[in-house]
């Protein structure tokens, strides 16, 4: 062997630290035929560039372009239905407007009034067809309930009614809304949340709406962006889950200072706390949320309830910005037990902003779509969808994400999401709502973001450290998607081809039969945007059926019911599918409390199995009718 | 990352440098990085996917394996496959999981392939993250958040990264491009719309400390000379200021995979105009 010339100095520490400079000049004697070797000196570049290339290839194939729009007749072809966007021709002119807030705050506002349109469908006047409340969020703005009229338009009654005034300065702007009946009259009522002083509105038989906020037991201000009705002790009467986003302390519109961001892009624990309100008759309710087990101060974006466990009362499930998700596992209504870890669910901190449910594969189990971030090249969270494996436990639940595997994982910064069987065809398909801030077409706050997402907590959580956005966009203009399943967890977008291709800011997203015509339609609000309806026209040859429930024993609006429809398809092939009523689901939103189910061609309908709340036994209604809403009490 | 001999040879003991650690050099940077993740994990999860961070320095290894057999015919030392494998592993983030083959085996290939009188002229995982970051922005991104962004992390980090490279005695190479980054934070924030702290901000993170600590002193791919390392330092930062000004989000290993290689070319003109003797450099250590 031979030594390096080099100098003494580099000499002396070689063998140990600097042995790699020592062996740049070495020359084991066996090397030279090898790497002299013409083959490997020509192979080994080949190789080289040949990954490079395939890196190259692999990434083009994945920018894959969206598909071009077809028309109706042939979208119901080739995937059994088509959607088109009515709102104008049913008489919905609605454009949301986000707050000004603090002026502490104006360089970053437009990410931090980044939310507040939602959607939600409600029968509030009982007369059986759906209308739609929507919420704005400017100040003075005006929320909006669209009236049924039956004949395919709707008609603004929200200032008739008492819900329209809702966003100040001094009490907050709305950021989403949830309805239940919580004194079980058969009249829905309201619960508007907020940025500020949530509200409670009692229906008063569906001719009016009166505010009952005082005295009900609410917080006083709760910096909230999602809340649901659940009746977590099968008492039959609903509780209350509000859920805070920035903390309680912080008044957006009077900042006593601006360190009121998350104090890590992954791991924040210094959000809002939640409120889990237990309904104690008469319109009161009482605090029991540290009672009861939920000790949360994570930044929470969305709230799904439904019975994982199978015991019978209902889970919680929370999708939480800058963090994990969260899962508290109802102790039959005694309390909640974090269940996250045991499921698998709370490892992977990202920035969730949606929680559905559904039977993917018609196996009778809930897989659970929570939303997060994908930017090219920016940052790469990918959606989640938590797949069950294994009978459901009161003990033990475990979840797989098989996003990636079943083709839902990428949308872009991704908000709301709903599953839906838009097609008929007995398999749930998801509607998914994509971007976030769309200003400027050239400019992108991307590389500001990067800078402060890496931060220590001392620098992100002052908001005076973020870089200024002018007029960046931030993931904007990104196109929905809409994937339609094949019953065994396979996901196919085929938005663009069916006609979805506004790239509007989507944030709510809700599914309702609007029309009664045994299909599905989609509403999605947008963040300084409009309300879009998307009306679904299904192929004729493909059935469904609808279930409206009614409890007695249990909550009257009947939610946290499952129901599991059992049917032969066109082949003599038995399936299943498992639906459950709930309030709140996906990003501030609430569909038609009605549950739909699609049956595809030449359904024999067996029979559907219910399972009220609270544990009780099952019903079983024996050959229910096709194409038909039916109705049943507990 | 610092990548060690993986060569089956073992030169002469000439006098080596005094030693706080009874152990072999070659052990001490994956020893000590393997304790910063781990601890990492069991606090923050910070690997966020391990099953992918173990391919990753899987088939690193095995590439290693490979491609030292294919050229020598000899088993290798396999602490620098292992380390390149630990960073390809944590640096990126992708929701698929051929990035995590491609990276490694890049990474590896590079060190072979990409040679001038015997030295590999790149940073075998900094080659590997860039071009994977540059070629596949659709589907690949770099690390970009925090480990638990407190100080506690951070301080483990730095308390081991500061043994190892003082153990290499390349503290000199952190302190210089820190104190660069930080001169060029300065200068940035005089530009409006870019608050200083703002600027600060990305070296407060866990990348960087990855970064300075186990990439931009790796001693195989760095020139050698206490000032003209402290020179590459700040080239380096200076590189990444432009970078940045334009935007660019990959910003410190793009600007690393442009200067090292560029140093390390001006360094082996300089020592062959010396007229330095050199037999066949062809080790790819």
């Amino acid at each position: 062997m031979q030594r390096s010339a080099n100098g003494p100095r580099e000499t002396m520490i070689t063998h140990r630290a600097y042995v790699c400079y020592t062996s740049h000049y070495i020359m084991p004697q066996t090397v030279v035929p090898l790497m002299q070797s013409r083959l490997l000196r020509l192979l080994l570049p080949i190789v080289l560039v040949s990954l490079l290339g395939t890196i190259a290839w692999l990434n083009h194939r994945a920018q894959a372009p969206a598909a071009t729009a077809i028309a109706s007749t042939e979208s119901i072809r080739r995937y059994g239905f088509a959607l088109q966007e009515v709102s104008q021709e049913s008489g919905i002119s609605f454009t949301h407007q986000s707050p000004t807030l603090d002026p502490a705050l104006a360089h970053i506002m437009p990410q931090v009034a980044s939310m507040g349109a939602s959607v939600t469908v409600v029968d509030y006047d009982k007369d059986g067809w759906p209308d739609i409340y929507v919420t704005n969020s400017g100040e003075g703005s005006q929320n909006h309930l669209y009236h049924n009229l039956h004949n395919g338009k709707f008609e603004d009654v929200a200032a008739k009614m008492g819900l329209a005034d809702l966003n100040s300065q001094e009490t907050g702007v709305s950021m989403g809304a949830v309805w239940g009946d919580y004194d079980n009259d058969g009249f829905p009522d309201l619960l508007v949340y907020k940025w500020g002083k949530p509200e409670l509105f009692h229906n008063d038989g569906g001719k009016g709406f009166t505010r009952v906020t005082e005295g009900a037991g609410l917080p006083a201000w709760v910096n909230a962006n999602s809340a649901t009705w659940l009746d977590y002790d099968g008492d039959g009467k609903l509780d209350l889950l509000i859920c805070g986003y920035y903390p309680d302390g912080v008044n957006l519109w009077h900042l006593k200072n601006t360190r009121m961001m998350p104090d890590s892009f992954e791991y924040a624990n210094n959000g809002g706390r939640k409120y889990l309100l237990h309904n104690l008759g008469g319109g009161h309710f009482e605090d029991v949320t540290v009672k009861m087990g939920i000790t949360s101060h994570r930044w929470t974006l969305a709230v799904g309830t439904a019975d994982l466990h199978g015991t019978g009362y209902p889970d919680i499930v929370l999708a939480n910005d800058y963090g994990v998700p969260e899962l508290y596992a109802n102790d039959h209504g005694r309390g909640f037990r974090d269940a996250a870890h045991e499921a698998n669910l709370g490892y992977q901190p990202k920035s969730g902003m949606n929680v559905s449910f559904g039977d993917i594969s018609n196996s009778g189990r809930f897989a659970v779509y929570i939303t997060n971030i994908s930017a090219a090249g920016n940052l790469v969270q990918g959606n989640n969808l938590w797949v069950p494996s294994g009978p459901p436990s009161p003990n033990a639940l475990h979840y797989d994400n098989l996003a990636s595997v079943d083709g839902v994982e990428m949308g872009g910064w991704s908000f709301g999401a709903q599953f839906a069987d838009l097609n008929n065809d007995g398999n749930l398909d998801l509607f998914l709502t994509n971007g976030y801030i769309s200003a400027s077409h050239e400019k992108s706050y991307w590389y500001d973001y990067g800078k402060i997402a890496g931060a220590n907590s001392a620098i992100i959580a002052d908001a005076k450290n973020w870089p200024p956005m002018a007029d960046m966009s931030l993931s904007g203009y990104e196109q929905k998607r809409v994937w339609l399943g094949d019953g065994y967890g396979k996901f196919t977008d085929v938005a663009g081809a069916i006609g979805v291709t506004d790239t509007a800011d989507g944030r709510s997203v809700a599914v309702a039969d609007l029309w009664n015509t045994g299909a599905l339609d989609v509403l999605v609000a947008h963040q300084r945007g409009p309300l879009l309806v998307y009306k679904n026209t299904v192929a004729p040859n493909a059935h469904w059926i609808e279930f409206a429930l009614e409890g007695t024993r249990a909550n009257r609006d009947a939610l946290g019911t499952q129901v599991r429809l059992f049917w032969k398809n066109s082949a003599g092939q038995e399936l299943s599918q498992l639906q459950e009523v709930a309030a709140a689901s996906g990003f501030c939103a609430q569909n038609d409390r009605r549950l739909h189910f699609g049956l595809g061609q030449n359904p024999k309908i067996e029979r559907a199995i219910i399972r009220w709340p609270g544990g009780g036994l099952a019903q079983t209604i024996i050959a229910p009718v096709l194409d038909k809403l039916n109705v049943i009490k507990q | 990352m610092i990548s060690y001999p993986s060569a089956p040879i073992a030169p002469t003991p000439l006098k080596a440098a005094p030693s706080a650690f009874p152990i072999d050099s070659r052990y001490v940077a994956p020893i000590l990085i393997t304790l910063i993740l781990a601890i990492g994990q069991f606090s923050f999860g910070m690997l966020e996917n391990l099953p992918r961070t173990m391919l990753a320095i899987g088939c690193s290894i095995a590439t290693e394996i490979l491609l030292s057999y294919l050229v020598y015919r000899k088993f290798p030392h396999l602490a620098s496959a292992y380390v390149s494998g630990i960073s390809c592993g944590v640096l990126i983030r992708s929701t698929v999981i051929w990035p995590f083959v491609l990276v490694a085996v890049v990474s590896i290939l590079s060190k072979y392939v990409l040679r001038v009188k015997g030295r590999h002229l790149w940073n075998p995982s900094n080659f590997g993250i860039s071009t994977m970051l540059f070629l596949a922005p659709a589907l690949v991104a770099s690390l970009t958040q925090q480990w638990g962004n407190t100080l506690s992390p951070m301080l483990i980090v730095w308390t081991l990264g500061s043994v190892i490279v003082w153990r290499l005695k390349r503290l000199h190479i952190c302190a210089a491009y820190v104190l660069s980054y930080i001169a060029f934070a300065g200068l940035r924030s005089l530009l409006p719309n870019h608050p200083f702290l703002a600027e600060l901000a990305p070296i407060t993170g866990p990348v960087y400390q990855l970064f300075i600590f186990f990439m931009i002193t790796d001693p195989k791919s760095t020139v050698s000379g206490f000032w003209p390392q402290c020179a590459v330092a700040c080239s380096v930062a200076a590189v990444e200021c432009v970078l940045r000004l334009t935007g660019n989000v990959h910003a410190p290993y793009f600007a690393l995979f442009l200067v090292g290689p560029t140093a390390n070319l001006m360094e082996i003109a300089l020592k062959s105009r010396r007229s330095v003797p050199s037999a066949p450099l062809l080790s790819p250590q």
